[in-house]
């Protein structure tokens, strides 16, 4: 049984970061841009957890705490303008939403 | 007697911002007669000062507050008002004041009316600084106070291509002396440490005689400016394209009459280098002389009286030049009143003629414009110095100092000047008033001015008359307590009854000729005038076409290449540092095409970007990359 160590960590939140990137990049749906945008945030949790416990130091932990409570309202105001956004136009497909352009 | 001071000074200011908030609106006979009041207020409280200076007070020295304070260099805004600051207050304002009201006549259908007033006050504000100041750095922001106020006046009609042109000749000669006068300045301060009159002047003694020479030498090269000395004179003439209200003031009162002034005002220090007071004396007889004969065909009716103003500051630089400060200033005040007095009456008639200045196209005006030809005579009688006038008791001094001072070649010099002087006056009179009729062919039917200009005129003529009579014991006694008091007095009594009476007589003669030439119908000798000489003293020695030949056009082809330089050097380099931002905006705003993908990818890149870059610069340290490495666990 191998010992799981604090690198196994990093390359697991490592992963989980260029998945989350890829979705970011790659998806056209909005919902599973959030989805992505998750994922990215929580890899980071890991990160900062692993290496809170590594070093006995709660402030990695504390920030991760923090991570989550921005991504809970995060969610909570994005979705609430996706469904708007849903209920207009009935499409939430990212290439239709051109309005801002410079 | 401070708040006299704060009066006399600060009146004139407040005039001048008062008439300037009007300066954009129509004509407002208010922002006329208000900078006027202040300006007479202003001569009440010069009177009342030159009242108490003349009883025997003490000189009056105020500091309003600290300007520069900065380890040994202390300058106040400090004012003094002592015997001759007091007259030259009291010709300023005097002389002002009657020009103020007379300009309200003046430039009573000018559109910039109101903004002349603004100019005027400022003009006279600065003058009144100049004069008070009790340093020389306060001297010299009065100084150039009046350079800028000259230079809004004489090209107050800035839509005429030669009084804008006009302006700025005064401005950069006046500038090119001022370099001279700042040199002098610094030298003033780097030797003895102060720039305080009093702490200045009582330091110079003690100063080697090449010092004081340099010293006196670029302080008065920037008198020469200012007074418009041989070779900076040619801006004197050209400035007559200003309104003539302006000539008068510019003449008599606040600007060429600075450089007298300085000169007086560093008396301690001319009187330590002689040789300088030599010099400037003669350069002054020459001016006297030069100035004199210009005027002699000169065709322009202002010109005429320009010079007559040249030669009248060379006159006054002999004095000064010879020692003789009291004389210098005392021709400074008689002189103020009747040239300003001669620049009005030009000006009553410059407006019946509708602004025709060729006196050989007037004539016989004498019936029509009576008192502004009684008043415009009497300005000449004047100014040729016949008894008992102003000019006899302020001039013949001059020529008894250069006399007594054993200086015979000045002497002969400024003697011939004043039979000059007396035939150009007189033939311009001449011509004005008498002779034949001349406009009338040109359709103008000449009228008297208003009379409140008249009326404003009449103290002038009186002073005029008076000055040299009434004022002169009573100058002498005030004057002598600052500076040196030296009384020339032919002791020859024999000698002095020929001088006095043999000057008298050839100025009247002079009179009498010029009167006999031009009082009648006017015959144009052509052989006279296509003659060499005739010619050289029309065009002014070529002096003015030498200076456009020789330095202007020079210049100007200097400042050519110049602009090249600049444009292919500077403004390429700005504009290219402008066009890479530009054109790098142009190329990369396509980036911004509103869909969120795109610019998430964006991001992302920059991000890895950022991270290359971080990586490059930790490894680009030492050993960085033996940390990176086992860092990742890789030794």
């Amino acid at each position: 049984m191998m010992e799981i160590t604090l690198q196994h960590y990093l390359i697991l939140s490592t992963v989980l970061f260029a998945i989350g990137l890829v979705g970011v990049m790659r998806r056209k749906n909005l919902l599973m841009l959030f989805f992505a945008t998750e994922i990215l945030l929580n890899a980071v949790n890991v990160a900062f957890a692993a290496i809170s416990s590594y070093y006995g130091d709660l402030t990695g932990q504390m920030f991760a705490f923090f991570v989550i409570a921005i991504a809970a309202s995060e969610v909570a105001v994005g979705l609430g303008l996706l469904v708007v956004w849903y209920k207009r136009t009935g499409k939430i497909d990212l290439d239709t939403m051109t309005s801002m352009k410079g | 007697m401070e708040f006299y001071l704060y009066t006399a000074l600060f009146a004139p200011l407040v005039g001048s911002l008062f008439a300037a908030l009007f300066g954009m609106s129509k004509k407002n006979v208010i922002a006329g007669i208000i900078p006027s009041a202040l300006l007479f207020v202003s001569f009440l409280a010069s009177l009342k000062l030159a009242v108490y200076i003349l009883g025997g007070g003490e000189p009056i020295h105020v500091e309003l507050m600290t300007w520069m304070a900065t380890g040994d260099l202390y300058i106040p805004y400090g004012f003094i008002v002592d015997e001759v600051s007091v007259t030259m207050m009291m010709v300023v304002t005097t002389v002002s004041t009657v020009v103020h009201i007379y300009s309200i006549g003046y430039m009573d259908h000018d559109k910039g009316f109101n903004r002349f007033f603004a100019w005027l006050s400022a003009f006279v504000f600065s003058m009144l600084v100049l004069v008070m100041s009790d340093n020389f750095l306060g001297l010299f922001i009065g100084w150039e106070g009046v350079g800028v106020c000259s230079w809004g006046l004489i090209g107050f009609w800035y839509y005429k291509e030669s009084a804008t042109w006009a302006a700025n000749e005064a401005f950069i000669m006046n500038r090119i002396a001022d370099l001279a006068m700042l040199i002098g300045i610094f030298l003033v301060y780097w030797n003895t440490g102060s720039l305080q009159y009093d702490d200045a002047f009582a330091a110079m003694p003690a100063l080697d005689m090449p010092t004081l020479t340099m010293i006196g030498i670029f302080l008065f090269v920037g008198a020469m400016g200012k007074s418009a000395q041989f070779p900076l004179h040619t801006w004197l003439a050209d400035a007559m394209e200003g309104p003539t209200p302006v000539s008068a003031l510019i003449h008599a009162a606040t600007m060429v009459t600075a450089g007298v002034y300085l000169v007086i005002r560093a008396f301690p220090l001319y009187d330590l280098i002689p040789n300088v007071g030599l010099f400037i004396a003669s350069l002054g007889a020459f001016v006297a002389m030069f100035a004199a004969t210009m005027a002699l065909v000169n065709r322009d009716m202002k010109r005429i009286i320009a010079y007559s103003t040249l030669s009248q500051l060379g006159y006054m630089f002999v004095a000064a030049g010879l020692g003789a400060y009291w004389v210098a200033l005392f021709h400074l005040m008689a002189h103020a009143f009747f040239k300003a007095l001669l620049f009005l009456g030009a000006g009553n008639v410059m407006h019946a003629m509708h602004d025709e200045l060729d006196p050989f196209k007037m004539g016989a005006l004498k019936t029509p414009m009576k008192w502004t030809w009684i008043m415009m005579t009497l300005a000449s009688v004047a100014l040729a110095g016949i008894y008992p006038l102003a000019g006899f008791f302020s001039k013949d001094l001059i020529l008894e100092v250069a006399f007594v001072e054993h200086h015979y070649i000045l002497y002969t010099v400024l003697l011939l000047t004043a039979g000059l002087t007396a035939f150009y006056s007189f033939r311009l009179v001449a011509l004005i008033f008498h002779g034949d009729d001349r406009h009338s062919e040109n359709g103008v039917h000449p009228h008297e001015a208003y009379n409140f200009m008249l009326y404003a005129m009449a103290p002038l003529a009186i002073l005029a008359v008076i000055a040299g009579m009434v004022f002169k014991t009573p100058y002498f006694e005030m004057v002598t307590q600052l500076l040196p008091a030296i009384e020339y007095h032919v002791h020859n009594h024999t000698v002095f009854w020929i001088m006095t009476i043999g000057t008298q007589l050839f100025v009247i003669a002079a009179i009498v000729y010029a009167y006999k030439k031009y009082a009648k119908a006017v015959k144009v000798d052509k052989k006279v005038e296509s003659g060499i000489l005739y010619q050289l003293l029309y065009n002014q020695y070529f002096i003015p076409q030498f200076y456009e030949e020789y330095f202007t056009k020079m210049y100007r082809e200097l400042s050519d290449m110049m602009w090249k330089i600049d444009l292919k050097i500077v403004d390429a380099t700005v504009d290219g540092v402008a066009n890479i931002f530009y054109n790098t905006g142009k190329k990369t705003h396509t980036m911004q095409n509103g869909n969120l993908s795109t610019m998430l990818r964006w991001m992302v890149i920059g991000t890895l970007i950022l991270l290359v870059l971080a990586a490059a610069f930790y490894i680009g340290q030492s050993d960085g990359l033996a940390m990176l490495l086992s860092g990742l666990g890789v030794i």
